[in-house]
């Protein structure tokens, strides 16, 4: 089973911010993590590894620095990491983005399944998964909690959990799947897997040339997307605390319900 | 000169500091309150490597260096400094003594299931009149044909009972002073080889020590760990080995002890304002923060020194004698800048200050480090 699994190297926060000036996010003295959701992908890869062998390959796209979460990765059990960097990619948005990425579990070679995260902690969009699914071809199960790959190795029993419920989905392989945290614990690097990724510093690094992509495809020329304004939202006010004896704080918290309308009493 | 830490270093440190939090901090408080063994912990932390992290990875082991095992130490303690003790003593007093003197079948059958974590390893040196004093020991070894017959009863001794591998001295020769001492490899279960007390203690109460009793245990002669006579020698090598980790064991507690200080005096408000807006406290953080830093580049180098080859026993001496007494010094002050808060066992600090005692004990109390210290300060080394 060739298994491909995409990371991406976030900065270390849910709370991002932005500066008013660049409308950029602020990336100094926070530290990079691989994005939560990719961890549990990368786990379900090595897990299906363990049980049907063959190899599981990390593809991250993102500037050089981005190869620390590909040694991480690494460290954790991936056979072979690439980073997907150059300049060309710069601007690209998340079509672009997918396209390479796309391009890029192409140029693995024979692949079976691609496994990424639901959605990035920074960009938020969650749709690197979906578009890189149909720009390969194949079937795409996101916000998956579960995926059950039958002995045969090729029919896939997958479970998503949705806001109102579960919904159980039949497929086959080839697919693409995205995963989100309930779907297992992910394992720490072992000391050994850190020594061997430490002292045998392979960086494997593939430009837009060598995964064969268009240069129409990528970067700004590749990205439809428009950025009008980005700003930070206006923070939400203060809550109100209501403080005395409860018979009190009750009757007035009623009354405040009352008046913005959430409950009606007849 | 450079004092950072390599990517490797690094990336140890972030592992098991994870680990820590994720994984045993949320638990501790219970283990510790039922004198309860980690043992699941202890399981996990030998999947990932770190019960033999410096051994090589041929024998089972996770091939890193002795600064990066101070730091895992460091970290694990920071969280729970019993499990720090039960994974120090498997790696520096159990996997050393094998990897240095073993033979390669010794190293088969003993070092690789301590060091990939499949079981664990004990050391047993200290006897009821043998403490400080480790050459008076009582236990002895007679040879018989092809095998050697040991008696006598070890005490104190950590991860006993739930370990597998010992590491055992005995008297061979009497007349020959610490010549005449021996170190044999004991296996759980060998025939005369039984636990005796299992100790209640001030703190590090998740840990465990016990009594081994052998009554007429027979064991091969090919279960002798290095040369016959050279057991002295091994002990005295193998503790300067642990008391690198019981300094990192004792620089855990101490940071733990600064973080929650930080933390409550950030909050704790009197007078109108947090507590560490007064002076009083101000002064506290800062000397606990600055003895803290100290005693690190001491562990440090200590590992730093063994690392390169170069002699170390001083030098995880006086790593051990500062860190543990500034570990105790930290933990008091962790305590008092927590007021009656501290005292009460709803707040960690409480724990620090049972477990870093430990620290100034064991592996040579602090007189023992001075010590030690003093001969070689006073011979010109
Ligand atoms: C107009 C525009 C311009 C942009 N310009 C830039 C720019 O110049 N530089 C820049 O860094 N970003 C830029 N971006 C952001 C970039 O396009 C997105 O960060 C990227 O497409 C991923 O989207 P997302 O974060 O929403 O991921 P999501 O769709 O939320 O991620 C879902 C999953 O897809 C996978 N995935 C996502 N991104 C990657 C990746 N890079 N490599 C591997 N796997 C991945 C992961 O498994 C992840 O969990 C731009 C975006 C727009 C809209
Ligand atoms: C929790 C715990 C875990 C332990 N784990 C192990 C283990 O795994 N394996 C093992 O072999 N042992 C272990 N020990 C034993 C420990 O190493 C000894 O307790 C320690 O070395 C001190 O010996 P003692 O208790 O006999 O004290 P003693 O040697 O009787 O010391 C009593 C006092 O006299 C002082 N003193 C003694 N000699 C001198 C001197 N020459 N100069 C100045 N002062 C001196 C001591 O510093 C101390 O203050 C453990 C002990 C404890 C409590």
């Amino acid at each position: 089973m060739n298994i491909v699994v995409l990371i991406k190297q976030v900065p270390d926060t849910t709370d991002v911010k932005i500066d008013p000036r660049t409308g950029t996010l602020i990336r100094e003295g926070v530290p990079s993590i691989i994005n939560p959701d990719d961890k549990h992908a990368l786990e379900e890869g090595l897990r299906i590894r363990e049980k049907f062998g063959g190899t599981v390959t990390v593809l991250s796209m993102g500037p050089p620095q981005a190869e620390d979460a590909l040694m991480e990765a690494r460290a954790m059990g991936a056979d072979t990491t690439v980073l997907i960097s150059d300049r060309a990619f710069a601007g690209s948005d998340t079509l672009a983005t997918s396209y390479a990425l796309a391009r890029s579990v192409i140029t693995t070679g024979e692949w079976d399944i691609v496994l990424g995260g639901r959605q990035a902690i920074d960009g938020d969009t969650a749709q690197i998964g979906p578009q890189t699914a149909e720009l390969l071809g194949v079937p795409q199960v996101t916000y998956c909690i579960e995926i059950d790959i039958a002995e045969d190795g090729r029919s896939v029993t997958a479970k998503r959990a949705l806001e109102d419920g579960y919904e159980v989905i039949e497929t086959k392989l080839p697919a693409l799947f995205t995963v989100i945290k309930d779907i297992n614990q992910p394992r720490y690097p072992s000391i050994r897997g850190i020594v061997n990724v430490c002292r045998d510093c392979d960086v494997q690094t593939w430009n837009a040339k060598d995964i064969g992509a268009s240069k129409k495809m990528i970067g700004l020329d590749g990205s439809p997307t428009q950025v009008a304004r980005t700003f930070a939202p206006e923070p939400k006010g203060d809550g109100l605390i209501l403080e005395g004896p409860p018979e009190q704080t009750t009757k007035e918290l009623v009354k405040h319900l009352r008046d913005k309308n959430v409950v009606r009493v007849r | 000169m450079d004092f950072a830490l390599s990517k490797e270093q690094l990336m140890i440190q972030q592992m098991v500091r994870e680990f820590a939090q994720n994984e045993i901090e949320p638990i501790v408080a219970e283990y510790e309150a039922e004198g309860r063994f980690p043992e699941e912990i202890i399981k996990r932390l030998g999947e990932i490597g770190i019960l033999g992290m410096t051994v090589p990875k041929e024998l089972g082991g996770g091939g890193c260096d002795t600064v990066s095992y101070t730091l895992a130490i460091e970290e694990i303690s920071r969280a729970c400094a019993s499990t720090g003790i039960a994974v120090s003593v498997n790696n520096s007093l159990a996997c050393f003594p094998l990897l240095t003197f073993g033979t390669d079948e010794q190293k088969a059958e003993f070092l690789t299931p301590i060091a990939n974590g499949s079981s664990l390893g004990a050391f047993g040196l200290t006897e009821p009149s043998a403490g400080s004093d480790a050459a008076m020991q009582q236990t002895v070894a007679v040879k018989d044909g092809d095998d050697y017959v040991i008696n006598g009863i070890k005490h104190f001794i950590t991860n006993a009972t739930v370990a597998e591998v010992y590491i055992v001295f005995a008297m061979e020769d009497k007349s020959k002073g610490t010549r005449g001492i021996t170190t044999f490899i004991l296996k759980k279960g060998d025939p005369g080889f039984t636990f005796g007390t299992i100790e209640d203690k001030l703190g590090i109460r998740a840990s465990i020590q016990a009594e081994l009793v052998f009554e007429n245990c027979r064991i091969p002669a090919s279960r002798m760990l290095g040369q016959s006579g050279k057991g002295f020698k091994i002990a005295m090598m193998t503790l300067d080995v642990g008391r690198i980790g019981v300094a990192s064991q004792a620089l855990g507690i101490a940071q733990a002890s600064l973080d929650r200080s930080i933390q409550f005096a950030n909050e704790r408000e009197q007078f109108g304002k947090p507590i560490g807006r007064l002076g009083a406290i101000q002064e506290a953080v800062a000397n606990m923060a600055t003895d803290i830093e100290a005693a690190r580049m001491l562990v440090r180098y200590a590992a730093w020194c063994k690392d390169s080859g170069k002699p170390f026993s001083k030098e995880a001496a006086m790593a051990k004698l500062f860190a543990s007494e500034m570990a105790m010094a930290s933990a008091t002050k962790a305590i008092q800048i927590h007021g009656g808060y501290g005292y009460i066992k709803d707040y960690p600090v409480e724990r620090y200050f049972r477990d870093a005692k430990i620290t100034e004990i064991y592996e040579g109390t602090s007189e023992i480090q001075r010590l030690v210290i003093a001969l070689n300060v006073l011979s010109g080394k």
